[in-house]
């Protein structure tokens, strides 16, 4: 059995991603997702990686890029306003279909905002995480050991798909300190050849190119439906979440990442009044869980979803919902986090709601 | 007529340049510089471990042209993606093809850092002082008085700013070993700029650190002349401005690398210098 370890949730993705035979982080300092890059530039001379603090975010998204095309396993991270100046990089990483993980530890906002966690960039990472059709695969781990396991998994479904994928966190977790199982360790050589990567031909095989760039248009639609085939891949069989109490449950709460574990509070004191809520929690945020959250239409009279933004993932469960049943939303925002109280409060105003 | 015994190939498409028409206007210098690149990778024998990075601007589709791997990059970025390559293979062969806007307006900060990193890649730098690409619009190395689509009445030093020298610019930078600025408007300097490109690489090759090769170039369509008079316009206006020469050279300046040049400008610091500190008697 692995050696449980008390670890701070920025350190654990960090020690996963070494551990999933990540050899190659660049990043930019920002507030609260520092101690990842601290302790990447710690051990990376250890285990003969490399860790590069770049110019900026810009600079660094694009070395992603290239070690990427190189066909090395390759990380970032940052904090809100830096995963925005990333967004081109990522774009461009999607339509050359390159792997990569990018790790955003979400601070309040816009603008510059404030340093204290949030989930206000749910669209950003789900529907517009840079220009063009294009999706990234998006997990949102609630504890540090959940930050390590989808850590570890981001790098093989990374290669698997040819996609970026990217843990949205915030700073609460980023920050905490839990215990946790760390995977075992994956040598790099031992890692499944990328025969598109660009490595240096030498006169063995034709020249490999890394592009996004079809400027005939048949051509790059057709990439486009070739790529959206994969996301419909992905939509099959890369959907995770946790249901917790929703067998019987009246009132579904819905929620993600550190929101998830003040709404696991609030159904525990809900259950106590002997109200029927349950908590169901998307680990994918892409894609969603959408099959998982329409089958809780079985009991569910209403749905509350709790964020720390005004309301953004909120969207696709009404889209999956589909209007039958009433879909309610409690956020704070700015790096406000709700009590477990609030949350208990709306339940048992919802559950007056429908018992008449 | 010459049998075929007797016959001689003089003159031959170098490996490294794949067979393929381009998409340069005719005059355009891009094909003689690439040209010059693809011998260079073929007299080195480096095309099977070099990873070229390719810009945005004229030169985007030079990922078809070059027959060793090859990158394209977002606009400005070749540098990072460079940098990053170079630092997955080592021992790879890696450079970054780049004109003027890319390299020194959307892509200056990754020029400048990755020149000061000291990364070591070879940079080719094509600067005709114009956007191409896009039909000719003011660039950060347009002359003052130069007119553009976006500089109708010239380039307004008062309000659009003065050129950028670059290879200036990067000489005060320690990361550098090799800077050269060259043209190609005669089969003089035509040969000239190729010993740089190829002195470019073999620094790279034995490990000196960053070097870049600017090219003082043309742009007959955008600028409105045809190829001859685009040669004797950047003569007569962009030579003096942008003088040709050697701007940075550690090894003629009797180092063996861009890092020992750096110790050595900074000798007087005891930080960057420990041991000369320890002989003199610091902790």
């Amino acid at each position: 059995m692995a050696e449980k370890v008390l670890m701070k949730g920025n350190e654990a993705l960090a020690e996963s991603a070494l551990r999933a035979g990540c050899r190659f982080f660049f990043g930019y300092p920002i507030t609260p997702q520092t101690e990842l890059a601290a302790y990447m530039s710690k051990q990376m001379p250890k285990v003969g990686g490399t860790y590069l603090q770049a110019e900026s975010e810009v600079a660094a998204i694009n070395m992603v890029y290239g070690a990427s095309a190189a066909g090395a396993r390759v990380m970032t991270s940052s904090s809100s306003p830096g995963v925005s100046l990333k967004g081109e990089g990522i774009s461009y990483m999607a339509g050359a279909d390159l792997p990569g993980v990018i790790i955003n530890i979400q601070r309040g906002g816009p603008g510059l905002g404030s340093i204290q966690p949030s989930q206000s960039d749910y669209w950003q990472a789900t529907r517009a995480t840079g220009h063009g059709d294009f999706q990234i695969v998006v997990y949102a781990p609630s504890t540090v050991q959940e930050m390590a396991d989808v850590a570890f998994n981001a790098f093989d479904v990374a290669d698997r798909y040819r996609t970026p994928v990217m843990i949205l966190g915030d700073g609460l977790l980023g920050q905490m300190m839990e215990p946790v199982v760390l995977p075992d360790p994956v040598d790099p050589a031992d890692l499944p050849a990328k025969p598109w990567a660009t490595t240096g031909h030498k006169h063995a095989r034709p020249h490999n190119v890394a592009n996004s760039l079809y400027l005939t248009a048949e051509d790059l639609e057709r990439l486009n439906f070739e790529r959206y085939e994969r996301y419909e891949q992905i939509k099959a069989t890369e959907q995770r979440f946790e249901e917790y109490l929703c067998d019987d449950a009246d009132i579904v709460v819905v929620a993600f990442g550190a929101s998830a574990r003040v709404a696991r509070s609030a159904v525990n004191a809900a259950r106590e009044k002997g109200i029927r809520a349950g908590l169901f929690r998307p680990v994918t945020l892409w894609p969603f869980p959408v099959d998982g959250l329409r089958a809780t239409l079985g009991t569910a009279r209403a749905y509350l979803d709790v964020e720390m933004n005004m309301g953004q993932m909120v969207d696709d469960v009404r889209l999956v919902v589909e209007g039958r049943a009433p879909v309610e939303f409690l956020g704070r925002a700015g790096g406000m986090i709700p009590t477990p109280e609030e949350v208990l409060a709306r339940i048992e105003e919802i559950n007056e709601r429908i018992g008449e | 007529m010459a049998n075929d015994a007797e016959a001689k190939v003089v003159f031959e498409r170098p490996h490294a340049l794949l067979p393929v028409v381009t998409n340069y206007c005719p005059g355009c210098t891009h094909g003689i510089v690439e040209r010059l690149v693809a011998e260079c990778l073929d007299e080195l024998d480096v095309e099977g471990d070099a990873i070229g990075v390719a810009p945005v601007g004229c030169s985007v589709m030079a990922y078809d042209f070059f027959g060793c791997d090859m990158i394209e990059a977002a606009h400005g970025r070749a540098p990072a993606v460079a940098t990053a390559v170079k630092r997955v293979h080592p021992d790879a062969v890696v450079f970054a093809y780049q004109g003027d806007g890319d390299l020194a307006s959307i892509g200056m900060a990754e020029t400048i850092h990755t020149a000061t990193r000291g990364e070591n890649i070879t940079v080719i730098f094509i600067n005709n002082a114009i956007y191409g690409m896009t039909g000719g619009q003011m660039a950060p190395t347009s002359l003052p008085n130069q007119v553009t689509q976006t500089s109708p009445y010239g380039r307004d030093v008062a309000t659009a700013g003065y050129p950028v020298r670059v290879a200036e610019l990067l000489s005060s930078l320690d990361g550098v070993a090799y800077l050269e600025r060259v043209c190609v408007d005669s089969p003089k300097n035509v040969r000239k700029a190729k010993k740089a490109i190829k002195k470019a690489f073999e620094t790279q090759v034995a490990g000196r650190g960053y070097s870049l090769v600017e090219v003082v170039s043309t742009c007959p369509t955008n600028w409105g002349l045809t190829p001859q008079e685009a040669f004797a316009w950047m003569r007569e206006n962009m030579l003096p401005y942008y003088p040709l020469g050697v701007y940075k050279d550690v090894v003629a300046d009797g180092y063996a690398d861009a890092a020992e040049a750096a110790r050595a400008r900074a000798a007087a610091c005891p930080l960057v210098n420990p041991d000369a500190s320890e002989e003199g008697g610091a902790r």
